[in-house]
């Protein structure tokens, strides 16, 4: 038997699994829009972003008014404050997913310059990220959010890897340079995806633990470049 | 910086004739801090707080085992060696009614002193005034000193039973959910006054409010059955305590 506080809280967090949701969608439209070339697909995620902000706004508010209203502590307590700063970062990777496509947009105007095979797989990597973030959330399931944080290393590999390779198609010919820079900056656009998962992942452990492991010296094998 | 502990409670047992109300408390009171005391009814707060100033004592039955060690003095405040009527004087209980006696406000606050055996004017004169000052009560009532105490209104006269228990400069203030029967405002008063008058006096209190908890302490106690079942810091305490009775408790999930 549910209190009417308890039932406030399982709504928020059907809320903040309605944004994850929405940003899941965005990223892989987003990216399929650059892979697949299709423009309308690319402005459609433009179009959607409006419907993240608002969301956005609104698990804020019910946030504050449940603080203000509900008094909550410790865990209850931490639930909240989580679902608030989650949002932040679920709103960030929204925007993300919007550079994403305005670059798809201008690339998808000119020849392609290759076939993309890793930002795909680094997609497909932070999009599992933040989706097994969001679940850990949900499940208060601390060993799922570190896993999380340990695969944050083969993406922010990936995006070097990416780096390299359009360095050399730079050098080799100048002409490419335009095209490359902006395919840099899609594989940046997805190394900071997989970072705002890794910082849910790390509220997630807050949420269970009650510890925050935020800015810890990271274990040799995670050190971020 | 190193602890400094105004009192330590030790395998503490209290026994109401042939109940045990209170189990193996183990406890250290930090020295002008406020330490709060929550649980639910019947968990044995009142009667942790009555073994302070030996208030059991007034019935025979009632037996204690174990210690409470006052420091820098290092006595044993529960062993029959030990005065109860100096022990009442120096660590001094604020109840949840006040409870002024039928007297003007100054021989309220006069009153321990006068039992001390204090009878000079300006000594009293001074002490009077430094208490009600102390009790923030001194501005609403330095002009009518000499109105009976009952004309005051409930929060004026819950610090004025505070400046009372001031007056006797007390080691331990010992208050019993001392704001339930007051109204928000005056509530805020008396919570602005514990916090203030820890620079002197080490605080121990009482509360349902798990707000004022939060507000006023900097330890906090979770008792359960007569027993302790956390302790740690307030900001831990309603945060991420340890314990999930202490969690199911402060989030309001208990039983
Ligand atoms: N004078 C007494 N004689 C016998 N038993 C008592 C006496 N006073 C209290 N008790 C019992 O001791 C236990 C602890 O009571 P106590 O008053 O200390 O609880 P409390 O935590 O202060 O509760 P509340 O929050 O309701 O004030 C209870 O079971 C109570 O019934
Ligand atoms: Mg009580």
């Amino acid at each position: 038997m549910a209190t009417i506080f308890e039932k406030e809280l399982t709504d928020l967090k059907g809320m903040v699994l309605k944004l994850g949701a929405m940003v899941e969608k965005a990223i892989s439209d987003s990216i399929k829009s650059l892979v697949e070339r299709d423009s309308k697909l690319a402005a459609d995620v433009i179009d959607k972003d409006p419907q993240v902000n608002a969301l956005d706004v609104e698990i804020d508010e019910e946030c504050i008014r449940l603080i203000a209203l509900r008094q909550p502590r410790a865990g209850d307590l931490r639930l909240i404050t989580t679902a608030m700063k989650i949002t932040t970062d679920l709103e960030r990777i929204g925007d993300l997913a919007v550079d994403v496509s305005e670059r798809a947009l201008e690339l998808n105007e000119e020849p392609q310059l290759k076939p993309y095979i890793d930002i795909p797989r680094m997609t497909e990597i932070a999009q599992g990220m933040v989706r097994d973030a969001l679940d850990a959330f949900v499940k208060r399931d601390a060993s799922l959010a570190r896993d999380v944080l340990v695969r944050d290393d083969l993406v922010d590999n990936l995006n070097w890897q990416v780096f390299n390779e359009l360095l050399f198609f730079m050098i080799q010919d100048p002409k490419t340079v335009s095209r490359a820079v902006k395919i840099t900056y899609v594989s940046k656009y997805i190394e900071r995806i997989a970072d705002h998962a890794t910082n849910i992942a790390e509220m997630v452990v807050y949420l269970v633990e009650g510890k925050i492991i935020r800015h810890m010296a990271v274990p040799d094998d995670r050190k971020k470049d | 910086m190193v602890k400094e502990l105004k009192a330590e409670v030790k395998k503490l047992n209290f026994y109401y004739g042939g109940v045990q109300a209170l189990k193996e408390i183990n406890l250290p009171i930090e020295r002008r801090k406020v330490s709060a005391l929550i649980g639910p009814s019947g968990c044995g707060k009142t009667t942790f707080l009555r073994c302070f100033n030996r208030m059991h004592d007034l019935y025979p039955h009632n037996r204690y085992e174990g210690e409470i060690t006052l420091y820098p003095d290092n006595i044993n405040i529960i062993s029959p060696e030990i005065d109860p009527i100096e022990i009442r004087m120096q660590i001094s209980m604020v109840f949840q009614k006040p409870n002024p006696f039928p007297k003007s406000i100054y021989e309220n606050v006069a009153y321990g002193l006068r039992v001390r055996g204090t009878s000079k004017r300006a000594v009293l004169d001074e002490k009077v005034e430094k208490s009600l000052r102390g009790a923030a009560l001194w501005d609403e009532v330095k002009d009518r000193l000499h109105h009976l105490a009952f004309d005051l209104s409930g929060g004026q006269q819950q610090r004025l039973c505070i400046a009372r228990a001031l007056a006797t400069d007390p080691r331990i203030l010992l208050f019993d959910e001392p704001t339930s029967a007051l109204d928000p405002t005056a509530t805020s008063k008396i919570e602005e006054l514990i916090i203030q008058l820890k620079d002197e006096v080490t605080i121990i209190i009482v509360t349902h409010n798990m707000q004022q908890a939060a507000r006023v302490s900097d330890y906090t106690a979770f008792m359960y059955l007569g027993e302790i079942v956390e302790y740690d810091k307030t900001d831990r305490i309603f945060t991420a305590p340890s314990n999930k009775l202490t969690e199911e408790y402060i989030t309001g999930r208990f039983g």
